[in-house]
């Protein structure tokens, strides 16, 4: 499962992330973080049993929490199966069934959006968050 | 056994026709043998679905009241050539919008045209005696143009060279995005579906022959642009009526930092009249070889980090020097299949007829480069060759005298042996002398990755350097890696003014 957690560094430069792994033992897998000097949003993936207890944790620590929704949208009548996709994903998203055909898992996208810049027929978008 | 066209045409009209994808053909071969195959079967249909940036549309908009001489012409703000008659235009693919830039191109007012929608056309003129009006702006409809034919000077491309990227940075080409340090490989084109590939002698494949182009029948034109069969990437010119076309098989694209493009459904039909037509039919993806080639090295002559078969290309990774580099294409497979399918069903509803060629195409040509005349700038021709430099032991406060004495900002820094080793700028000094703790000799603060360039490379390649790494001086050295001479920013005005601006 993955979260997207934020944070302000107001408060110090406290390594919450850090924390959460030595007070729950869980082992956080950070996928995309953009941290500067005044906030940070981090994308992290965890085993999805320990949702509860991490998001609590993190709370605890200042963070605000959510479960990760968006994800990539293909719209389908302007895919042509093309591929360009494929080998270019980092999170190996993509993949043609025997058919040749598109085929992806949104679970394993971190959103890094390299796929929305190259799509060749502009058929990827990210899908927006409600 | 032989049979001909008018055999194969008779069996067409009485729906006894046996028509296979060329897909299908090597398995139907290996299952029957080649004479029985040549029994078996009539027609082997081809069908190929890529970008084809050679791609285009002959318009004519009929004329207007008071009439006007088309001399510039625009569709949805992409310029359409406009010097042929007074309402023709050809508005070619790859050709780009004023205002969307990349994202918007020729290939797209194709599409639009085809799937129905709205183009806006604006149009100027001088004004002549028999053409008076300046200019015209309208509102078209691809059924309110009198013709809309598409001609696509290079189509059909017999097989494309896969592509990768040894360099440390991401490289957008019109072979897609190539990841650094070769971490992926990107191809093109379908393979044994592949036209030319089915017919690499050209028997069958010729001026005059029906063809599936953009979901409607078309004809080969013949040979196409740049036609270099004698290496194996042989091209066909083709022609279709653009208002009979579907948006399935027309796609415009955007390959992003490159520029527009168009993907065409292209399929030819191979007639089965001999021996050597079956086996040319059964070739399989295994038989089709491609090099790799190094878009990371800017020159015409790329390195090859390989060669491959297209049934590589397609499992999705292949090994080079231990390492398993991911492998994805541009074109699309499926599409391809689904032309050579339809193709076979016009064929079997004897919706078209089989025809040799008028003309034949020429089997051995072979693509020459352009022929310059007129070399541009290279580096040596710019250079500085008064090079001030400093051995990197020397001290920081040496450094400075000799930057203020060279009046440059950038000092080379050389080894005991005349090596570039690293570079110091005047910025590095000042940040010496603002925080001393680093050391007091010139190799404790020098950069050791310089970027350089040579004296033969062409200026434009060592202005993309600058730019790339932000910087406003290359060190320009021989094999040895003595410097030989600077390249700064200030030497590039040598190019204003000069013999280059001719």
């Amino acid at each position: 499962m993955k979260l997207v957690v934020t944070f302000s560094r107001k408060a110090g430069k406290k390594p919450i992330i850090a924390q959460v792994v030595r007070d729950t033992g869980i082992l956080i897998n950070v996928e995309r973080a953009m941290i500067d000097s005044s906030e940070g949003e981090a994308l992290i993936d965890i085993p999805d049993e320990s949702c509860t207890l991490v998001k609590e944790r993190l709370a605890d620590l200042g963070a605000s929490v959510r479960i990760l929704e968006a994800g990539i949208f293909l719209d389908e009548s302007e895919c042509v199966d093309c591929g360009a996709c494929i080998t270019i994903c980092p999170q190996e998203v993509f993949w043609f069934d025997d058919d040749w055909k598109l085929q992806m898992d949104e679970s394993k996208c971190v959103l890094c959006g390299r796929c929305i810049e190259i799509c060749p027929h502009r058929a990827l978008s990210q899908k927006s968050e409600s | 056994m032989h049979k001909s066209i008018g055999e194969i045409n008779r069996k067409i009209h009485d729906g006894s026709v046996r028509v296979v994808t060329a897909e299908e053909m090597p398995f139907i071969v290996e299952e029957l043998g080649e004479e029985g195959a040549l029994k078996e079967v009539d027609v082997v249909t081809t069908g190929t679905f890529g970008a084809m940036c050679s791609s285009g549309a002959f318009l004519n908009f009929g004329h207007a009241d008071p009439p006007i001489r088309m001399e510039r012409v625009w569709l949805n703000d992409v310029e359409a050539y406009g010097g042929i008659a007074a309402v023709d235009a050809y508005i070619g693919a790859t050709q780009k919008s004023t205002t969307l830039e990349d994202e918007y191109g020729g290939a797209h007012v194709i599409e639009d045209f085809i799937t129905g929608k709205s183009v806006e056309m604006r149009a100027i003129s001088r004004g002549t005696d028999c053409y008076p009006r300046r200019t015209i702006t309208t509102e078209l409809l691809l059924e309110n143009l009198n013709e809309a034919i598409m001609c696509n000077p290079r189509n059909g491309y017999q097989r494309y060279n896969a592509a990768s990227n040894s360099t440390d940075r991401t490289l957008h080409t019109y072979m897609g995005m190539l990841l650094p340090n070769r971490g992926n490989i990107t191809y093109s084109g379908s393979g044994l579906l592949n036209p030319i590939s089915n017919d690499p002698q050209f028997r069958m494949i010729g001026s005059g022959v029906p063809i599936f182009l953009g979901g409607t029948a078309g004809m080969i034109v013949g040979q196409g642009t740049q036609h270099s069969p004698a290496s194996g990437f042989g091209t066909l010119m083709v022609t279709g009526d653009m208002k009979a076309m579907s948006g399935d098989y027309i796609r415009a694209a955007t390959m992003t930092g490159y520029g527009v493009t168009l993907y065409v459904g292209l399929g030819v039909p191979i007639p089965i009249t001999d021996l050597d037509m079956v086996r040319r039919t059964a070739v399989r993806d295994e038989d089709i070889e491609v090099d790799i080639i190094d878009y990371g090295v800017p020159q015409r002559s790329r390195p090859t980090l390989g060669r491959v078969n297209y049934a590589e290309l397609k499992s999705g990774s292949i090994e080079i020097g231990g390492e398993e580099i991911r492998t994805s294409s541009l074109s699309s497979f499926r599409r391809a299949r689904q032309v050579a399918e339809e193709l076979k069903h016009w064929i079997e509803g004897g919706k078209m007829e089989m025809m040799l060629p008028t003309r034949p195409i020429d089997p051995v040509k072979s693509a020459q480069p352009m022929r310059e005349t007129v070399q541009g700038p290279r580096v040596l021709d710019i250079m500085d060759t008064r090079v001030v430099s400093i051995m990197e032991t020397e001290e920081i406060a040496t450094a400075a005298k000799k930057l203020l004495k060279g009046e440059t900002n950038h000092l080379p820094v050389l080894d005991s042996d005349g090596k570039l080793v690293g570079i110091v700028t005047t910025y590095d000094i000042s940040k010496a002398v603002v925080n001393p703790t680093k050391g007091s000799r010139v190799m404790d603060i020098m950069k050791r990755k310089v970027v350089t360039t040579v004296a033969d490379e062409a200026v434009d390649i060592a202005v993309q350097k600058l730019e790339r790494h932000n910087i406003s001086a290359l060190p320009v050295v021989d094999q040895e890696r003595q410097v030989i001479g600077m390249l700064t920013a200030m030497n590039l005005g040598k190019l204003f003014g000069g013999r280059w601006l001719k």
